[in-house]
C-alpha cells in the first residue's frame, strides 16, 4: 500500500500536464448511428475532439482527421447521451420542514456526487440530468441541471450559461404531495392562492428595483427567494412542475399564463385527458413510466397510452425517471413502454435524447449528434428499444464515464455487494482508512 | 308444456355460466412454449371444457369446425406469480384497500389471505392483462410472521370460485422489514422484535410452543387437551410441511439464521428475496429449498442492497430451483409485473427459457400446482398468455389471457 501516495502524485501531475494540450480526435467507426438529428446511419462514423462533435455520418464519406484514436465499433449502435428530465440521483435535498415556498433552496448545495446513483445513471446511459428537490412543497427549490462527467466535486458537473450561472429550474408542484398541515395548505385552491400571492410579490419586488434604476438607497433589501422567482418571471429559468391530476394540471397552465412564466409539467399522470389543452398551451411534458397504474389516488388514471396522446396532439413530450422511483439504469425502458402503449419509435427515442434537451433549454448543445455540439453519446449493444439491449459505453463530451468491461463498473451495472457504495475518493494523494477495508474486502469476494 | 319450458330455461341457466367460462378454444402459435418440452412451431393448442384437449403442430392437430380460433405469435402457459400482495395491497394504496399488513402483532399466522383477498382489485385485472393467471398472494414482507399466502386464479370474480390454495403458505420474515413494526407506539407489544436477535428468538418460541401444542394435543386425557389454537394451528402446518413458511430474508447473515431454524426444527422451507444469496449460494444449495427470488428491479437499499439484477442467474447456474415474484410494494409501482421482471432476469444472466420456466412450470412446481397448471400438457387447465412477439421484450403486447378455458382481452399490454 505504501506505493499509493506517490502513485497518486503521478496522477495529479499527468492530469496537470494534460489540462490545456489539445487533446487526439477520436474516431467511433462501424456502429449504426441513431444520431435523433436526422435518419439513423448503417454504417457510420463519429468523429469527436476537445469534447466537441467535429463530424457525424457514414463511413467513407467522412474524412477522417490524421492521427486520430480509431475505436471499431462494428456491430453495436451508437446514440447521443440520454438526458434525464427529472431524477434524484445524488442524495440531493431543497426546502425543509418550514414552509411551503422555498425558492431559495438550492440542490448545489447539497448534493453528494461521489454517490452510487450518480455511477448508476452513467451505468444507464444518462450524460446529462435535472436534479430535482422533492415534491412535498409547493416551491421546494432550485433544480439543477448537470453533465455526468467525472467529478471530483459538485464543481466538476455544473453546466455554465453564457452569463456565468449555472444552468437549473425551479422546482414546483402541486396536488397532495404538498398539501399538509399548517404552514402547509389543506387544499387545492389554498395552494394555488399561495403561489398566487408569491409570484405577485416577485412582481412588485421586479418593480421595486426597476423603480430604483440602481439608486441603492431605493432598492429593495435583497431577498433569495424572490431573486429566483424574478428570474422566472424574466424567464431566465423554466419551472419544472409536478402534476399528476389532469384538474392539477389545468391550474399550472393557468398560474402559467397569469405569470408569463415558462413551464414543464412533470409525470402527468392523466395528462391523457386535457392533450389538447396542453397542447393549445404549447407547454412540454416529462413523462414517468411507472410498471403500474395508482399507488396514490392522484395515479389511479396513470395511463402508458399517455406519451402517445400527448404525441398525437403536438405535444413535446420526454420522460424521466424519477431516480429512485424508476432506476437510471433502465431509462431506456421508459421509451421501450412508451413505444408498447402506441408512441412512435422516433418520439420515444427523442423523448430521452433531444425533446429533454429542449425541456431544459439545452438543445444548443446536447440531446443529438451532429457537428459542433458536445461530445455526449453511449455504446449498445444492439438496439436502443431492446430488453436485451446492454448500455456498453458512456461518453460525457469526449471522456468515457461508463464501461461495461471495467469490474467496478459493470458491479454499479448490474448491482451486487458494494453496488451500492458511493464512488471512492479518485486522485487523492493519500490512502484513507475506508479504501484499505474496502480493498481488503474486494480479495475477500 | 310450461313444466318443459321451466325446465329447458333452468338448464339453460345452469349451463350459461359454464358456456360463458369455457369456449372451446383453438389456439395458433407460430411459436408455442408448452414447457414441458421443446418449443413447437406453427403450433395448436385445443381448449375443451376449461381444460387443455391436446397440444400439437398444426399438421398433427385437426381444429374442429365450431371451435374459436385466437391465433398468437407466442403462446405460453399462463404466467404464475410465485410470490405478490395482490389483491391484499389496493391499487388506491388508501387505509381502505391496504390489507396484506395488520400491525397490531408482529406474530400473527393466524391472518388468512382468503378472508382479505379482492378479486375484484383493479390491479388484479392489470396483471391478468399481462399473461398472469396464477398468483401465490397474500400478507406482505412486513413483519416477523404477517399472515398466509393463498394461491389464485385472477379470474377477477370471487375468492372462494377463483381459489386454488386457500392456505398456501404463512409468510415469515428475518431481517429490517420483519422488525419493529414502524408505526408500533412506543411501549406497545410491537415495539419487538426490534432485533435480529430478538426476532429468531420469538420466532422459536412460537415453533416451540407449537411443538408443545401438538403434544398435549394428542395427549390422552381428553379434558387435559387444550382448545383450538388457530395461530398455532398454523404453526403446526408450518412444522410439518402441509403448508411451508415462506422466508422472506435478503441478508447473507438472515438466510443463514433461516437455514439454522429450519435445521432445528426439520422445517421444508421456501427462501424468499435472497438478494445476497451469491454470498451464500453453496449453503442454499445443501439445504435442497427453493428460492423465490427478488424482484429483478426491485429498489436496492436497505436489506435489499446488493441486490443484483443476475441473482436470478447464478442461483439457477448454481442448481437451485428458483421462481420470480412481483414481491410487495408500498407506494408505486403499487405492483410490479412478474413478466417485466423475468424480462429483465432473462437478458441478464438467465436466458430466455429458463426466465420463462420460473414465471411458468417452475413456479408451479414450487407451489405444489405444477398437476394442474404451469404447462400446456394434455388435461391440465387451459391457462394461456399470448403474445405478439417476445414476451419479454419491452415493445411486445400480451394479446389475451386465458384462464380455464375464459378468455380475457384485458390489454393489450
Amino acid at each position: 500500500m505504501s506505493y499509493r501516495p506517490l502513485f497518486g502524485m503521478v496522477l495529479w501531475l499527468g492530469l496537470a500536464l494534460g489540462l490545456g494540450a489539445q487533446e487526439k480526435p477520436q474516431v467511433f467507426t462501424g456502429a449504426q448511428i441513431i444520431p435523433i438529428a436526422g435518419e439513423p446511419i448503417a454504417h457510420g462514423v463519429l468523429v469527436v475532439q476537445g469534447g466537441k462533435i467535429l463530424a457525424v455520418g457514414e463511413v467513407g464519406q467522412v474524412t477522417l482527421p490524421a492521427g486520430a484514436e480509431i475505436h471499431d465499433v462494428t456491430g453495436k449502435v451508437l446514440m447521443p447521451g440520454l438526458i434525464d428530465s427529472h431524477s434524484h440521483v445524488g442524495s440531493g435535498s431543497g426546502g425543509d420542514g418550514s414552509g411551503p415556498i422555498q425558492p431559495d433552496a438550492r440542490v448545489l448545495d447539497s448534493l453528494d456526487v461521489r454517490d452510487a446513483s450518480i455511477q448508476k445513471a452513467r451505468a444507464g446511459g444518462i450524460t446529462s440530468v435535472n436534479v430535482m428537490p422533492g415534491s412535498g412543497h409547493l416551491i421546494s427549490g432550485q433544480t439543477l441541471y448537470l453533465k455526468l462527467r467525472t467529478a471530483r466535486t459538485i464543481d466538476d458537473l455544473l453546466i455554465k450559461l453564457p452569463d456565468g450561472t449555472n444552468a437549473g429550474g425551479l422546482k414546483m408542484a402541486n396536488g397532495t404531495n404538498s398539501i399538509k398541515t399548517a404552514p402547509f395548505p389543506g387544499t387545492r385552491a389554498k395552494s394555488a392562492a399561495l403561489v398566487r400571492e408569491q409570484y405577485i410579490k416577485a412582481q412588485e419586488y421586479r418593480d421595486k428595483i426597476a423603480r430604483a434604476k440602481g439608486d441603492p438607497d431605493k432598492l429593495p433589501p435583497r431577498d433569495l427567494g424572490l431573486e429566483e422567482l424574478v428570474e422566472i418571471l424574466d424567464g431566465k429559468r423554466i419551472v419544472q412542475n409536478h402534476t399528476h391530476r389532469h384538474d392539477d394540471i389545468l391550474t399550472v397552465l393557468r398560474l402559467s399564463k397569469e405569470f408569463g412564466f415558462k413551464v414543464v409539467l412533470h409525470h402527468v399522470s392523466e395528462g391523457w385527458k386535457v392533450a389538447d389543452e396542453i397542447a393549445a398551451a404549447q407547454v412540454p411534458c416529462s413523462v414517468i413510466m411507472v410498471d403500474s397504474p395508482g399507488g396514490k389516488l392522484e395515479t389511479r388514471d396513470a395511463d402508458w397510452r399517455t406519451p402517445a396522446i400527448l404525441e398525437k396532439a403536438g405535444v413535446l413530450v420526454g420522460f424521466h425517471t424519477d431516480d429512485p422511483i424508476c432506476d437510471s439504469r433502465r431509462f431506456l425502458r421508459s421509451a421501450g413502454l412508451a413505444v408498447r402503449a402506441g408512441m412512435t419509435r422516433k418520439g420515444a427515442l427523442e423523448g430521452v435524447t433531444i425533446a429533454n434537451a429542449k425541456i431544459l433549454g439545452l438543445d444548443g448543445r446536447t440531446g443529438s449528434l451532429a457537428a459542433g455540439k458536445d461530445a455526449d453519446f453511449i455504446v449498445l449493444s444492439a438496439d436502443p428499444l431492446s430488453v436485451y439491449t446492454h448500455v456498453e459505453q458512456t461518453w460525457v463530451e469526449g471522456q468515457k464515464v461508463f464501461d461495461l468491461t471495467n469490474p467496478q463498473d459493470h458491479l454499479y451495472a448490474v448491482g451486487g455487494v458494494g453496488a451500492g457504495d458511493s464512488r471512492r475518493a479518485q486522485l487523492c494523494c493519500f490512502t484513507s482508512a475506508w479504501d484499505l477495508i474496502m480493498s481488503a474486502n474486494e480479495g475477500n469476494q | 308444456m310450461k313444466t318443459f319450458l321451466r325446465s329447458l330455461l333452468l338448464l339453460c341457466l345452469a349451463a350459461a355460466p359454464l358456456a360463458l367460462r369455457a369456449e372451446n378454444l383453438a389456439i395458433t402459435g407460430d411459436t408455442i412454449y408448452p414447457m414441458s418440452g421443446p418449443a413447437l412451431h406453427h403450433g395448436v393448442v385445443l381448449v375443451r371444457d376449461g381444460k387443455i384437449e391436446a397440444i400439437g403442430t398444426a399438421d398433427t392437430v385437426k381444429i374442429p369446425a365450431d371451435y374459436r380460433v385466437l391465433q398468437a405469435a407466442v403462446v405460453t402457459p399462463g404466467l404464475i406469480d410465485a410470490h405478490a400482495t395482490v389483491g391484499l395491497s389496493g391499487l388506491l394504496n388508501q387505509p381502505q384497500d391496504q390489507d396484506m399488513w395488520e400491525k397490531s402483532s408482529p406474530i400473527q399466522p393466524e391472518l388468512r389471505a382468503i378472508d382479505a383477498y379482492n378479486a375484484r382489485d383493479p390491479l388484479v385485472a392489470w396483471v391478468r392483462s399481462f399473461g398472469v393467471t396464477t398468483v401465490n398472494t397474500g400478507h406482505a414482507p412486513t413483519a416477523l410472521i404477517s399472515g398466509q399466502t393463498m394461491i389464485v386464479k385472477t379470474l377477477g370474480r370471487e375468492t372462494d370460485e377463483d381459489v386454488v390454495n386457500p392456505a398456501a403458505m404463512t409468510s415469515v420474515t428475518l431481517g429490517a422489514n420483519g422488525l419493529n413494526a414502524p408505526d408500533g407506539s412506543p411501549g406497545s407489544a410491537s415495539k419487538s422484535p426490534g432485533t435480529r436477535a430478538k426476532a429468531v428468538a420469538l420466532l422459536r418460541a412460537e415453533l416451540i410452543k407449537a411443538q408443545e401444542y401438538a403434544h398435549k394435543r394428542e395427549g390422552k386425557d381428553e379434558a387435559k387437551r387444550p382448545g383450538r389454537d388457530l395461530r398455532l394451528e398454523t404453526m403446526l402446518r408450518g412444522l410439518d410441511g402441509t403448508q411451508p413458511f415462506l422466508v422472506t430474508v435478503n441478508r447473507q447473515q438472515d438466510i443463514v439464521a433461516a437455514l439454522r431454524l429450519a435445521k432445528e426444527f426439520k422445517l421444508k422451507l421456501i427462501l424468499d428475496g435472497c438478494a445476497d444469496a451469491p454470498l451464500v449460494l453453496n449453503e442454499i444449495k445443501a439445504s435442497g429449498f427453493p428460492v423465490v427470488v427478488h424482484p429483478t428491479m426491485q429498489r436496492s437499499y436497505q436489506d435489499m442492497e446488493n441486490l443484483s439484477v443476475e441473482t436470478a442467474g447464478k442461483l439457477h447456474a448454481a442448481g437451485i430451483p428458483i421462481a420470480l415474484q412481483s414481491s410487495y410494494e408500498s407506494y408505486v409501482p403499487k405492483t410490479r409485473v412478474v413478466l417485466l421482471e423475468a424480462a429483465v432476469a432473462a437478458a441478464n444472466g438467465l436466458g430466455f427459457e429458463p426466465a420463462l420456466a420460473s414465471i411458468t412450470i417452475d413456479a408451479a412446481k414450487l407451489l405444489g400446482i405444477a398437476d394442474h397448471t404451469g404447462s400446456l400438457e394434455k388435461g391440465k387447465d387451459a391457462d394461456l398468455a399470448l403474445y405478439d412477439g417476445d414476451p419479454f421484450e419491452y415493445t411486445s403486447h400480451c394479446t389475451g389471457t386465458i384462464i380455464n378455458g375464459q378468455v380475457f382481452a384485458d390489454g393489450p399490454h
